[in-house]
């Protein structure tokens, strides 16, 4: 009898929280290789979710070129939290589709971006070619794999690590600079779309010797196809790519989430989150974090976007745009 | 010949007046729309966009390419058909069936296949490497893709005609003196010159657009490899609307008056031609 | 009076000598055929297969034990299933009305209805952008009644019935042209309605014709990338159809996964094929003994 009590007593419990329990649904807007990051993330988070609200919370993942994601959000995909490759992406959203505040980048610590990457070498095991440095990469028998800077947003962080380093070589020359980056494109024989698409053709078809990637990117290839094929350079200077995150005020506020969202992205900062985005090869943003996973990064100067470029929008105007820098090194 | 529309038969304004609708909605309206963005631009910005150096040798890529896959298709086209209705030989009807498979095959799965096989270290990539010819990733790779993707238009046009062919007519060339090779050039090929030639527009009117299978063996290269969807699908992620409705407008433009021009063709063969 | 002619002369008869080539040509032929097509079409067919079956056969099976794969197949056949019906419809009518009748313009409305050929999928995507986006003509419409077409199942939908526009419309105005309108007319003389015309004259006529475009647009339907991947917003267990779900995998570094995905719109495809074989012989023999 007791049993049947004790029974009876459960299933009501049980009935009582599967009352209460909501299943909310969040759609993550994301760049490409964020994947693995955010299935960890994903599933973290709602754990914590359950464990503090007694909701169920389902994230779904959008993933793709980071300004094909962008687009698809000023156009109508109901993204509750974008997560780019970069700000500018999200200041497009902001501007031409107004879903959100000018001033997005401020409402998150360390400007909205709760892990950072940089980009790094790729090349093939014993390093053949003796890549060691961003000048290794314009000798004349050296093949580099990089996406394209219009499509990709990861290409964009390669191009202006690689013109970063040349303004420093050569006593922030912009036509040395130029002439640099010129030389090392033509050592590119493909530029696919997407950071994905790069690695793929450099690991699956053998083109080239070096690949330029994100330092996530270029860890997780090598845990997927064996340490025993590449080997990871970091150059003594590159940039500090700093991938942000935002909430979409209007789709959350249409859909009934912001409150969720603003946790979603809040929890990114927390201990396990800074602790997944570590075991996902992302540099994290808290020291602790840091701390443990520092063996996996090698040390090196990290100059910004905002030091050398003066912000997103002048690089993109100078650089990628129609008619820009870009543009201007593949004419004859 | 020709009665004028006061037919017994019932239908044609439901049939017509649905047909409009349909089209006018699904296709008309949604095309009309790349126009409607273009007009967004002054004359001076549309050229601007639609004939700066790099749209141009995309212009000469897609063209280019797409004219020479066609051109090779016409050729091997002609020949497999004619090897499928004229000769019999083991596993036909099975190569028959094969020969439309780029109709059915999705092409991101061409293009990944194909980049597979023809890459330096594919299987058919590592043969082709030592002579120092490579495929994927230079403009070959486009002219491969656009074959695989053209070449069912031709065989497809060509073989029922030549299925119907009367065989009589060569009979009677041949007794006439006219050897195996003269028959064919003097009086075959003649009458399949319709079928040629609308399954030749169509494959280069497929292949000009052609996206999906392209751009994974490709490589993209300014300049060099791109091919003028990828430049709209470049324009769009530059947020560029206007620039790339209006290159979009250009291709459109193109196709349909290529098409125009072959279905007039195929009327005006038709009236002047017609076995009386 | 096409069926008049083809009583002449049997066709298919045995190749008499003066019509046939000497045997090394005709060898020489069918090897550059074979060649060509096997370098074309065999050696990426082949390479698809090998290539979804490098982990051995436990594993592509247990591919598709994936609910993002099975929500992806069914998305798929639920858009074949709309638009091929919808387009189906269409390109009979398209048909009676080119067919069966003289109209001024009829040039150019073919033109039009082949158009969608030739537009690039990209365009064609991109275009629906345009008019359902939230940027786009009607967009501002749409989000105020909270309907949804673009990154959802309606714009993948139109998109795939733009693509697959013309392949019902395109088989069937060929053959009902060379089919004349003297039956349909007999059976209105005698007084037939309209409908029973179509329905006991018309349709009987073109049924194998149809069938053979259906088929087409189905596979097309089924494998469209370009134009659906503009449309899609690429939601996981969402908005993937199968080719894109085979990019995504792709993407993964999941090249085994992706090209098993791939194999079983290829495996399709060829049972398509199939399917149009047979529906052609059958209409080879209809044709053959129906006159």
């Amino acid at each position: 009898m007791k049993i049947f009590l004790k029974l009876f007593v459960l299933l009501g419990c049980a009935f009582a929280v599967a009352a209460h329990a909501k299943e909310i649904k969040l759609l993550n807007v994301s760049y490409d290789p964020t994947r693995e990051l955010y299935q960890d993330y994903n599933a973290a988070f709602a754990r914590y979710w359950k464990a503090k609200t007694g909701d169920n919370v389902v994230v779904a993942q959008s993933h793709g070129g980071s300004g094909k994601q962008a687009q698809s959000v000023i156009n109508g995909l109901e993204a509750d939290v974008v997560t780019l490759a970069l700000a500018y992406d999200i200041d497009a959203i902001a501007q031409q589709a107004k879903l959100l505040p000018a001033d997005w980048q401020k409402r998150l610590p360390n400007n909205s971006t709760p892990y950072t990457s940089t980009i790094v070498f790729l090349v093939r095991k014993g390093n053949p070619k003796g890549i060691k440095d961003w000048d290794d990469l314009v000798k004349l028998n050296v093949v580099v794999v990089t996406p394209n800077p219009k499509t990709s947003g990861g290409a964009r962080w390669n191009y202006l690590a690689a013109w970063a380093y040349a303004l420093d070589k050569y006593g922030h020359d912009d036509a040395k600079a130029r002439d640099f980056i010129k030389r090392l494109y033509k050592n590119v024989p493909v530029l696919d779309s997407g950071a994905r698409g790069s690695t793929t053709t450099f690991v699956e078809r053998e083109i080239g010797d070096v690949l330029l990637a994100w330092e996530n990117e270029a860890h997780l290839a090598i845990k997927q196809f064996g340490v025993d094929k590449f080997d990871i350079v970091t150059p003594p200077l590159s940039i500090l790519a700093e991938p942000p995150v935002a909430v979409v005020d209007k789709v959350a506020k249409k859909r009934g989430t912001t409150e969720v969202a603003q946790a979603y992205l809040e929890y990114l900062y927390s201990d396990e989150g800074q602790d997944i985005a570590g075991r996902n090869f992302y540099r994290p943003r808290s020291e602790k974090a840091a701390a443990k996973y520092a063996i996996q990064f090698s040390p090196v100067k990290l100059v910004t976007v905002d030091e050398v470029f003066g912000g997103w929008q002048k690089a993109q105007k100078a650089h990628f745009a129609d008619g820009g820098v870009f543009d201007q090194i593949f004419q004859p | 010949m020709a009665k004028k529309t006061t037919s017994v038969l019932p239908g044609f304004r439901l049939t017509l007046g649905y047909t409009v609708l349909y089209l006018s909605l699904i296709v008309l309206i949604p095309l009309a729309c790349a126009f409607w963005k273009t007009s967004e631009l002054t004359w001076g910005q549309f050229w601007h966009a639609v004939a700066a150096p790099r749209v141009l040798a995309s212009y000469r890529l897609s063209f280019g390419a797409s004219f020479l896959a066609a051109l090779t298709n016409l050729f091997f086209g002609l020949l497999v058909a004619w090897v499928l209705v004229r000769y019999q030989f083991w596993g036909k009807r099975f190569v028959d069936a094969l020969v439309d498979l780029p109709f059915a095959l999705p092409t991101a799965v061409a293009g990944i296949a194909l980049t597979a096989v023809y890459a330096p270290h594919g299987w058919i990539g590592q043969w082709l490497e030592p002579l120092g010819i490579q495929v994927a990733f230079t403009r070959l790779g486009v002219f491969v893709a656009l074959t695989f993707i053209g070449l069912p238009f031709i065989v497809r046009t060509v073989q029922p005609v030549l299925e119907d062919f009367d065989l009589e007519i060569e009979e009677s060339a041949a007794s006439l003196g006219a050897n195996r090779w003269q028959t064919f050039w003097r009086v075959t090929l003649p009458m399949l010159r319709p079928a040629l030639l609308t399954g030749f527009t169509l494959a280069f009117a497929r292949a000009l657009g052609e996206y999906g299978s392209v751009v994974f063996i490709s490589g993209n290269m300014p300049m060099k490899t791109e091919i003028t969807p990828l430049l709209i699908i470049t324009k769009l992620e530059e947020f560029d609307y206007p620039g790339a409705t209006a290159i979009a407008v250009v291709m459109l433009v193109a196709s349909f008056v290529l098409l125009l021009a072959i279905n007039f063709l195929q009327w005006w063969s038709h009236r002047h031609h017609r076995p009386v | 009076m096409v069926p008049a002619s083809t009583l002449h002369a049997p066709r298919r008869a045995a190749p008499r000598r003066v019509t046939a080539e000497p045997p090394f040509v005709r060898w020489l032929l069918i090897g550059v055929a074979l060649l060509f097509l096997g370098l074309f079409l065999v050696v990426p067919l082949a390479a698809v297969f090998v290539e979804a079956f490098a982990k051995g056969v436990g594993y592509y099976f247990h591919t598709f034990n994936d609910a993002n794969t099975l929500s992806a197949i069914k998305l798929t056949f639920i858009t074949a299933a709309i638009a091929v019906p919808l387009n189906c419809v269409f390109g009979v009518a398209a048909a009676w009305a080119i067919a069966k009748f003289d109209f001024r313009g009829k040039t150019v409305l073919i033109t039009l209805i082949d158009l969608p050929f030739s537009v690039s999928p990209v365009v064609s995507g991109m275009i629906y952008v345009l008019l359902f986006g939230a940027q786009g003509l009607l967009g501002p419409w749409l989000l105020e009644h909270n309907i949804k077409i673009i990154f959802a199942v309606p714009g993948i939908v139109l998109a795939t019935m733009f693509v697959t526009f013309p392949f019902v419309a395109r088989e069937l105005i060929p053959l009902m042209q060379a089919q004349g309108r003297t039956e349909e007319e007999a059976a209105r003389v005698l007084g037939a309605s309209g409908w029973q015309t179509f329905w006991r004259v018309t349709l009987p006529n073109i049924k194998w014709g149809l069938l053979y475009g259906v088929i087409l647009c189905n596979a097309r339907a089924m494998g469209e990338f370009g134009a659906v991947s503009v449309v899609s917003g690429h939601i996981r267990g969402q908005t993937n159809t199968i080719p894109l779900h085979v990019e995504i995998l792709y993407n993964e570094y999941n090249f085994v996964g992706a090209f098993a995905v791939a194999s079983l719109l290829t495996f399709l495809a060829v049972v398509t094929l199939a399917l149009k074989t047979w529906a052609e012989r059958k209409n080879a023999a209809l044709r053959g003994t129906g006159n």
